[in-house]
């Protein structure tokens, strides 16, 4: 099990909740447990083809799962994920 | 409306003056309201990760943000906003601000600095649900004396 906290603007599809504990030895797993309990959350989450959305940072503990196996990053039970939007803009 | 403590609302125009003539940015931590509304209690300053153009564009590293919302929980806070500052222009957003912008629901704060100096300062609540439906709604900035916020 994992514990995924959810970001502010994506909670109103997980029931509100801040964090949401889920099955899952990789985050592959453990999104897809998130996104059957929660089904409003995947076309926030991925996209049509099924990737995640370019500006869906996924990070395990304090670590980008980019610089990981990605969504083939495996987890222990002690770990947390972190679903961040990204932030950026400019006149 | 967003609520700001003043302390908050000081030091996140003042960062813009700080970083001139490049864009600051920042989080902003607080809580929503039972009436819909934000309260700001705390502006936390990011560095500028856009290293091409960081005097019309801004970029948070997404770890800031994973320390942040870490940061937010151990107080019952919250991420419900963000700041940044256009350097010599309007503190209007900007079709880049609105592509760039993901967090529905919550504040995007923009301060015109002229010549280094903190101009106006707008708020702007990202409506909608998706990139296909989303807009700023301009909104008013209420000014909360210091411990009024806690």
């Amino acid at each position: 099990m994992a514990k995924v906290h959810i970001p502010t603007p994506l909670r109103q599809y997980a029931d509100k909740q801040s964090a949401v504990t889920v099955a899952g030895t990789t985050v592959a797993e453990a999104l897809t447990s998130l996104v059957s309990k929660h089904p409003d959350l995947k076309k926030h989450l991925y996209t049509d083809d099924g990737k995640l959305r370019a500006f869906v940072n996924v990070y395990v503990n304090d670590e980008d799962i980019r610089y990981l196996q990605k969504e083939g990053t495996g987890l222990k039970e002690s770990d947390t994920i972190s679903i961040v939007p990204s932030i950026a803009g400019g006149r | 409306m967003i609520k700001i403590a003043q302390p908050a609302y000081d030091s996140l125009r003042l960062h813009g003056e700080e970083t001139y003539p490049h864009e600051c940015c920042g989080v902003l931590l607080g809580r929503f309201e039972d009436d819909g509304s934000r309260l700001v209690s705390t502006a936390v300053r990011c560095a500028n990760t856009h290293k091409e153009s960081p005097q019309n564009r801004y970029q948070i590293d997404p770890h800031e943000l994973v320390k942040i919302q870490r940061e937010g929980r151990q107080r019952d806070e919250d991420i419900i906003g963000f700041y940044h500052s256009h350097p010599d222009h309007p503190a209007r957003w900007s079709s880049t601000d609105l592509a760039e912008a993901h967090w529905f629901g919550c504040s995007y704060i923009i301060t015109g600095v002229a010549k280094g100096n903190a101009g106006i300062t707008n708020s702007f609540l990202l409506m909608g649900s998706e990139d296909t439906d989303k807009e700023f709604s301009e909104e008013r900035i209420v000014l909360l004396k210091q411990g009024a916020a806690q």
